[in-house]
């Protein structure tokens, strides 16, 4: 492998990861602050690869798609967890499980009965369609470039949110103890909608900026949350810090692994897994 | 580890009498129902084995596996690796092949699993099956995702007398319902043992049964490993019925059905996992006749399981056959906690969970 084609594949991998991220930091925080182990959020990106679709097709415009699905991926989280999220903070890891198993059934047939069972692609916006030339024939795509971007501009700002803003404080005060930030006057309920619709928002925009290139389909959801399964495994429940660095490692030895050992490449990402758990089994960072 | 849901470990009379009729039942059946029918019971109870294997996990020892379809999938294929293409490979080794198999697969996984606690627990066997399921999915050598095709039933033979034909689906059905029957009454054994005794002490206070002296690692890995060959024993089965094995088998959805049965049915005492495993087999069937859109129900049906019924059927008979007004005082506390639970007690509750619980790695 070239030079060209090593910084080719760690661009992908870093671009992969960094998606991954978006994800696993809002299942996370989700779990982290509520104790809630959500199977569904896998369906969040899908439905925002679905909003990206259909958005684009009705505004006409991938960006405007995105302001819209984002609004109204936060609206949905709202919604979600003021009328089942909530209740389910203080049951058994068990009911949290088959409830958003669930759920991942209703979204699923719901989307299929919305949008159908097909395939779609979606163009990538003519500002950022272009390549950049690396050699004479190998060259990078400007959208994934773009993709990389807007995910650490977005991770910057959620690090900002959550250790520089009172918001962001109350939001550590009560991951750290709900009911002391209660009992000082925080409105730890409206916390709890804020987290999760911000999860519900962060996933969705990662389906949404996946749509060009992973195009969109059934069942898009599972195979990506197992992966972000993966990830908070490695980086260590409820840390965000964690679930940026094991993201970004699983994006490496997941995207080099498929070029350098095809046959195996598919499972050297939980094999990863398996050497963590075996010398940490909580994970590389424990809150 | 949250297990709140009752555990009705010793089967009061009634229901003892009540599960006998069945099994009278299921053992005339096969001369009375039809044909399509006598298939559909024989998958019962084929998932109803599966659930069982799983209770030993979840209701017993109190983990929640969500990858347990893996081990399930894995006997099948074995079967589909060994049985020659043109005549039928023998039970007698067979089927010890394919449960040492699924066996020994989940000694491994277990072996890093196991370490892990609550919801650790829930992500990396779900993650574990997955990587399981992808091994078949993307290797064209092991089947694909296309699946496996077992041409030949297994024979059964005594000495040089073929005395079953597996071919035959009442011969099939009887050989599922004995198994049944067989995994039934050996993991009551287990249950009422000092083996099966220390693991309902694990479920339901480990670190107590650590500082007991117990090596709670080996025992919850030998669960781990019993419950994974059970559910070899339920996949060789599906194996010989269908006569077809896919990926599918070992993904999520089938790992999640069998969670949702003992739910239904109720946990830790294994006739549950058999009532919910007939009773979510048959609610599946009747949703994919209603409407092609069934996941819709099923999803819902779960959901709403999930919020009015937590503590299964059976929590649910409990709880309107209770509702006299003269609730008698001397209630045993000891079966339910999760119900009368005094303003005190929650207080407790929730303080308790709130100094290890939110430190965000526990459970």
């Amino acid at each position: 492998m070239d030079l060209a084609n090593v910084l080719i594949q760690l661009l992908n991998s870093v671009q992969y990861g960094l998606l991954l991220f978006m994800l696993a930091a809002g299942l996370t925080l989700i779990f982290g602050i509520m104790g809630v182990v959500n199977l569904a959020h896998g369906s969040f990106y899908m439905l925002g690869a679905y909003m990206a679709w259909s958005l684009a097709g009705l505004l006409g415009s991938f960006t405007l798609a995105i302001i819209v699905g984002v609004l109204l991926s936060v609206l949905f989280g709202l919604v979600l967890e003021w009328v089942l999220f909530r209740h389910f903070y203080q049951r058994s890891h068990l009911d949290q499980v088959l409830l958003t198993f669930g759920l991942i059934y209703i979204f699923e047939e719901s989307r299929s009965i919305l949008w159908g069972d097909d395939v779609h692609g979606v163009d990538i916006p003519a500002a950022l369609s272009a390549s950049i030339p690396l050699t004479e024939n190998l060259s990078y795509p400007v959208y994934r470039l773009f993709m990389s971007g807007l995910c650490i501009l977005l991770a910057l700002g959620l690090y900002l949110l959550i250790s520089k803003t009172k918001l962001g404080m109350k939001i550590r005060a009560g991951a750290f103890n709900s009911e002391m930030a209660q009992a000082l006057g925080v409105n730890v309920k409206l916390i709890q909608m804020i987290v999760f619709a911000l999860g519900v928002a962060l996933a969705a925009i990662a389906g949404m900026i996946a749509s060009p290139i992973a195009s969109v389909y059934p069942n898009m959801g599972s195979s990506v949350l197992i992966m972000c399964f993966v990830v908070v495994v490695i980086g260590g429940i409820g840390s965000v810090r964690g679930a940026l660095i094991a993201a970004l490692l699983v994006g490496l030895v997941d995207t080099f692994g498929k070029v350098l050992f095809p046959q195996v490449a598919s499972m050297l990402v939980y094999v990863l897994m398996a050497l963590v758990l075996l010398f940490k089994p909580e994970g590389l960072f424990k809150q | 580890m949250s297990t709140a849901h009752t555990n009705l470990e010793r089967l009061p009379r009634s229901l003892q009498f009540t599960l006998g009729l069945g099994a009278i039942a299921l053992a005339v059946f096969p001369f009375v129902g039809s044909d399509f029918y006598l298939g559909m019971v024989t998958r019962m109870m084929i998932m109803a084995i599966f659930a069982m294997s799983l209770d030993v996990l979840q209701g017993v020892t109190g983990l929640v596996s969500l990858g347990h379809a893996a081990y399930f999938g894995l006997a099948g294929y074995v079967l589909a690796f060994v049985s020659p293409a043109d005549s039928g490979a023998s039970i007698w080794w067979t089927l010890p092949l394919a449960v040492g198999a699924s066996a020994v697969a989940a000694a491994f996984i277990g072996f890093f699993v196991v370490r892990t606690h609550g919801i650790y627990f829930i992500m990396v066997t779900m993650a574990f099956a997955q990587m399981v399921f992808f091994l078949f999915f993307d290797n064209k050598a092991l089947g694909g995702s296309d699946g496996l095709y077992i041409n030949l039933k297994p024979t059964v033979m005594l000495g040089s007398f073929d005395v079953l034909n597996l071919d035959n689906k009442r011969s099939q059905y009887f050989v599922v319902l004995v198994l049944m029957l067989l995994v039934y009454f050996f993991l009551r054994r287990v249950l009422f043992s000092p083996f099966g005794r220390t693991l309902s002490g694990i479920r339901i206070n480990e670190h107590r049964m650590r500082a007991m002296g117990y090596n709670t690692f080996f025992y919850k890995l030998a669960a781990f490993t019993l419950s994974g060959a059970l559910a070899g024993v339920a996949g060789y089965l599906w194996g010989v019925q269908t006569g077809y094995i896919n990926p599918e088998l070992m993904g999520f959805h089938n790992s999640a059905h069998v969670i949702m049965m003992l739910i239904l049915g109720g946990m830790g005492n294994f006739a549950g996992a058999i009532v919910g495993a007939f009773a979510f087999e048959m609610f599946l069937h009747w949703f994919k006749d209603i409407t092609k859109h069934w996941q819709l129900l099923m999803g819902g049906f779960i959901v709403a399981v999930v919020i009015f019924a937590p503590r299964g059927l059976l929590g649910l008979v409990e709880r309107f056959t209770e509702k006299n007004p003269t609730k008698p005082l001397e209630k045993d506390t000891s079966t339910d906690i999760s119900k009368s639970k005094s303003g005190v007690e929650s207080l407790q509750s929730k303080i308790s969970s709130s100094d290890d619980g939110l430190g965000a790695s526990h459970d």
